[in-house]
């Protein structure tokens, strides 16, 4: 058993329902007792989505235990079939209806309906929402692509001479992050290299589609999260390579455009295509110049943690301070992408644990997921999203890819909207105690009132101190600050006094101090600014 | 004192309502989600869901869009390991309810909620509930719930977890006989609508009444055979049967919704106690008619209207009553997630006999006669009120009617206003010609 206060991904049978949504003709009979249809507004709050999830529930109750659930199940698959004729019909268990085995597989095979069946065997107590996501996609495509696996040996056909270079965009789904506005500037900058896309999938195709991706020459693998697992068996059994490059931010955007079109066997001028980025001039006009160093923690799922990273460090300028991802399958990545930076990676669906570890470090910047902002709100640190978990604001009306050059652009708006402005900062590490742009206030451009971000009273958050003091090892001593110190250390701006606390205790740790004067803080940033 | 002389005033003999009785998919929350209110409410609190990872999903899907400094809930998430076996599952209960403590201290009173999988696989919370509460007196009580899907239907779950506040209720006995209340108001209220009823309660010459669940948990509350306790929300069952064996009796009256149904609930409770008829005409008839007046220009919006309700809440009933009477709207299908006849029957005695009631749902077949009769306003769950928008109909959310001060005679015109404004909308959009 686990405490869970957030959890950063769903039961497996809700990644079953994202590829089920996000498809046409397709419908999924879900064995799962009463209130589990509160998945369905995930797609039609959330996603504000026209069309109720094509999903029937058996929405079995306790009365039903003690009679047939598995008659229940038939019965639900047998009138979801007639009414609603789907090409393809995904059948399964959630995680309570796991417990009492009834085998929808086995029972939708016996009612020989005229539709291919899909299967899932999901298992909600081992493994997650994404997990479940690309394993029903991998079924999928196994399923309906039987047809045209090579057999062993054989190579692919070369493409017909003259033909354009084609590939399917793999992984955008229902619910995804930006999903819907990601494929749309990654498949015009593919049509602007020359390249035709075959099938986006699953994100708006039908089981028809799903037995055309065969033809592509190559896959773009852009969400690794739900299309690994499908991508790699088409490389085996279709021989279609597929990409690795994630077109993030706009050094990930032109890694990706070299790759595409060596993939496509294309010549293309890398540096035309970067012209329309604005987000590059954006970063290196003066103005960001206050971003340079800013400490950055950044966690979420593996693919937009890591490239995210990169933008950070090699784009935005900011030092990355801690990187993480709850996504284990792609633990490996992210070990290795942290490394890069130096940095050990953070592999954990716990969130406790980045709590904890957000605390410890005291970044100036969190990028994160939805969770992440609860624990930027308890340590008042900034934050912006950049993968899923996300909420209803972050499935907005505007265009706003996190991929391509335009996606850059929004990158970067994103990411330094929630800083203090570069010359409040300044003014206010000059003089302090201003009536209105005092210490603590909120950065005045997010429109807040000057009230203090710090409430000094207990109430419902009165544990949270406990949790916000760093606790240091220092074995039966005790560290105190005195008075003065104590004052000197609240004239440093807030947005780094976290860190100097921090680093001033260390020092005195290990100068075996017992008391932190105004002279050990001072010692204490001249010992780590050199 | 000349008590109230009135009869709760019915209209009409009641009538034998014959509600369509379905079974099917069911598009409905299981009762977690009181969790969503019920943390509000009682702010020393701490909810924590014994369950799934879907469990989990569901109450931050619902409640994530808000960001919490400090959570007041969370998931104890069943793992391979606990299927194994029982006894290990209370071991690592114990463990994560150690951990939860310690990260925070100031909890006083924390719910081991039951769910599907906890019931399923028979793991025994009531007695986990009552071990660690040993261990945690008395800094910490201890109680224990079931939210579950299997068993509860969305308010049902405010219903299972007052039923157990309830039973944790000190005993009536000689020694505190003298602090037992003569009224309890049951049923979670906005605290707004709680300050109104208290200072009505007041006026009447009350002394000896408090509202239930309190706001602290540590707030004293004596019922014993004394005691009268008046419903204020209309699911709660269970609650009302733990009550009845403290040997507290309950006192039929309708929902305090609209002027009406406010007006007959505090005559009803009035009676009851012994308020003279001047007293209680003194008091409510400037409430009344101040209401009356309030609910006009509602009235014009939606006079003729027809509405169609799926079941969400057991609020179904009332509101419809009052939608009816009050606002001259036209009724079709009301369905109700459960039909619980005692303590709605003076609510059925008001409603037009005409009406299709629905107990229990086949959603399919529910939107198929829905389509078929056209209503001018849907009221349904979030699950599909975008959809049916989608489809062209003018949907009203019903979630809302759990978030919202709605009771009382003050509120009568906000709820009206609630019904009022999807079509409203509708018209300042130009999405429908103005009537």
């Amino acid at each position: 058993m686990k405490l869970t206060l957030w959890t950063y991904e769903g039961p497996p049978h809700v990644g079953a329902m994202r590829i089920a949504t996000a498809m046409d003709k397709v419908h999924y009979v879900l064995h799962a007792p009463q209130g589990d249809t509160y998945a369905d507004l995930l797609f039609t709050m959330i996603e504000r989505m026209k069309k109720r999830p094509p999903v029937t529930y058996t929405t079995f109750q306790a009365r039903d235990l003690g009679s047939d659930t598995a008659e229940l199940f038939k019965d639900a698959a047998r009138t979801a079939y007639a009414r609603f004729q789907p090409d393809l019909l995904m059948v399964g268990a959630s995680c309570t209806a796991e417990l009492i085995q009834d085998d929808p597989g086995g029972l939708a095979a016996a009612l020989d309906l005229p539709v291919p069946i899909l299967p899932l065997e999901l298992p909600a107590y081992q493994k997650k929402e994404n997990w479940g996501a690309a394993e029903t996609f991998y079924q999928m495509v196994r399923l309906l692509g039987q047809d045209h696996v090579l057999p062993p040996g054989q190579q692919r056909a070369a493409r017909a001479a003259g033909a354009k270079p084609s590939c399917n965009i793999l992984g955008p789904t229902a619910l995804g992050f930006r999903h819907r506005d990601d494929v749309q500037e990654i498949s015009r900058l593919l049509r602007e290299l020359g390249i035709e896309v075959n099938v986006v999938a699953p994100l708006g195709a039908n089981p028809a589609d799903i037995a055309r991706l065969y033809e592509a020459d190559f896959n773009v693998n852009l969400y690794p999260e739900t299309a690994n697992t499908a991508a790699t068996w088409m490389t085996r059994s279709f021989g279609q390579p597929s990409t690795k490059s994630i077109p993030i931010g706009f050094k990930g955007t032109q890694a990706f455009i070299t790759e595409v079109c060596q993939l496509a066997g294309i010549e293309c001028d890398v540096q035309k295509f970067s012209q329309s980025s604005k987000a590059r001039w954006y970063a290196l006009s003066v103005d960001s110049t206050y971003l340079t160093n800013k400490r950055v923690f950044i966690f979420g799922d593996a693919t937009h943690a890591i490239a995210a990273a990169k933008v950070a460090a090699h784009e935005m300028g900011f030092k990355v301070v801690g990187l993480g991802t709850y996504s284990r399958e792609l633990a490996r990545e992210v070990r290795e992408a942290a490394a890069e930076l130096g940095l050990e990676a953070m592999i954990t669906d716990d969130y406790l644990e980045v709590e904890a570890k957000i605390t410890e470090l005291q970044p100036e910047l969190i990028l994160g997921t939805q969770m992440e902002r609860h624990i930027a709100k308890r340590l008042q640190i900034p934050c912006a999203v950049i993968s899923s978990p996300v909420h209803v604001q972050d499935f907005p009306a505007r265009y706003s890819p996190q991929m391509g050059f335009e996606g850059a652009c929004v990158l970067f708006d994103s990411w330094v909207h929630p800083l203090m402005m570069g010359l409040e900062e300044h003014l206010i590490g000059m003089f302090r105690g201003d009536f209105e742009f005092h210490e603590g206030a909120m950065p005045s451009h997010l429109g807040h009132s000057s009230a203090p971000m710090k409430a000094e009273t207990g109430g419902a958050g009165a544990g949270a101190e406990q949790i916000t003091a760093p606790n240091l090892n220092l074995g039966n001593k005790t560290l105190a600050w005195e008075t003065d110190a104590e004052k000197e250390l609240n004239k440093i701006p807030f947005f780094v006094r976290g860190k100097a606390r921090r680093n001033t205790e260390k020092y005195a740790v290990e100068q075996g101090l017992l008391s932190i004067t105004l002279e050990t803080l001072y010692d204490a940033k001249a010992h780590f600014k050199s | 004192m000349n008590s109230v002389s009135q009869e709760v005033v019915l209209d009409s003999q009641p009538i034998n309502f014959q509600p369509l009785k379905e079974r099917g998919q069911r598009e409905v929350f299981c009762g977690l989600t009181g969790i969503i209110w019920l943390h509000r409410k009682i702010q020393d609190a701490f909810f924590l869901v014994v369950g799934s990872r879907t469990c989990a999903h569901l109450i931050q899907s619902a409640a994530g869009v808000m960001i919490f400094a400090e959570p007041r809930f969370a998931t104890a998430i069943i793992d391979d390991r606990d299927l194994a076996g029982l006894a290990d599952a209370n071991d690592e209960l114990d463990k994560v309810v150690k951990q939860l403590l310690d990260r925070r201290p100031d909890i006083k009173l924390l719910f081991l909620v039951g769910s599907c999988p906890s019931e399923v696989i028979k793991l025994d919370l009531s007695r986990a509930a009552q071990r660690l509460g040993k261990t945690f007196a008395p800094k910490v009580r201890i109680l224990n719930y079931s939210g579950s899907g299997i068993e509860t239907t969305f308010t049902q779950g405010e219903d299972a977890c007052l039923a157990a506040l309830v039973q944790d209720l000190p005993k009536s006995t000689e020694s505190n006989q003298a602090d037992e209340l003569d009224l309890l108001v049951v049923g979670c209220l906005a605290d707004v609508v709680e300050d109104q009823f208290s200072r009505i309660f007041k006026d009447l010459g009350l002394k000896s009444f408090a509202f239930f669940p309190p706001r602290e948990s540590t707030q004293k509350i004596v019922v014993g055979p004394k005691t009268k306790y008046l419903l204020a929300q209309p699911f709660l069952t269970d609650t009302a049967r733990f009550l009845e064996n403290l040997g507290a009796q309950r006192i039929a009256a309708p929902f305090p919704l609209g002027v009406e149904g406010t007006e007959k609930w505090f005559l009803a409770a009035a009676k009851e106690l012994g308020v003279s008829a001047d007293t209680f005409e003194k008091v409510i008839a400037p409430q009344r008619e101040r209401a009356k007046k309030s609910l006009e220009p509602h009235r014009e919006i939606l006079k003729g209207k027809s509405i169609f309700f799926f079941p969400d809440s057991q609020l179904e009933i009332p509101l419809a009553r009052y939608l009816n009477r009050e606002l001259g709207m036209n009724l079709m299908e009301v369905g109700v997630p459960y039909l619980h006849r005692q303590h709605m029957a003076e609510e059925l005695a008001m409603l037009d006999p005409k009406t299709q009631l629905a107990e229990g749902q086949n959603v399919e077949n529910q939107l198929d006669r829905c389509r078929e009769q056209q209503p001018d306003m849907v009221v349904c769950g979030l699950g599909l009120a975008n959809p049916l928008e989608a489809e062209g109909f003018t949907t009203k959310w019903s979630i809302e009617l759990v978030f919202t001060p709605i009771q009382g005679f003050n509120q009568a015109a906000d709820l009206a206003e609630l019904f009022a404004r999807p079509l409203t909308r509708k018209n300042k959009l130009m999405m429908v010609e103005a009537a």
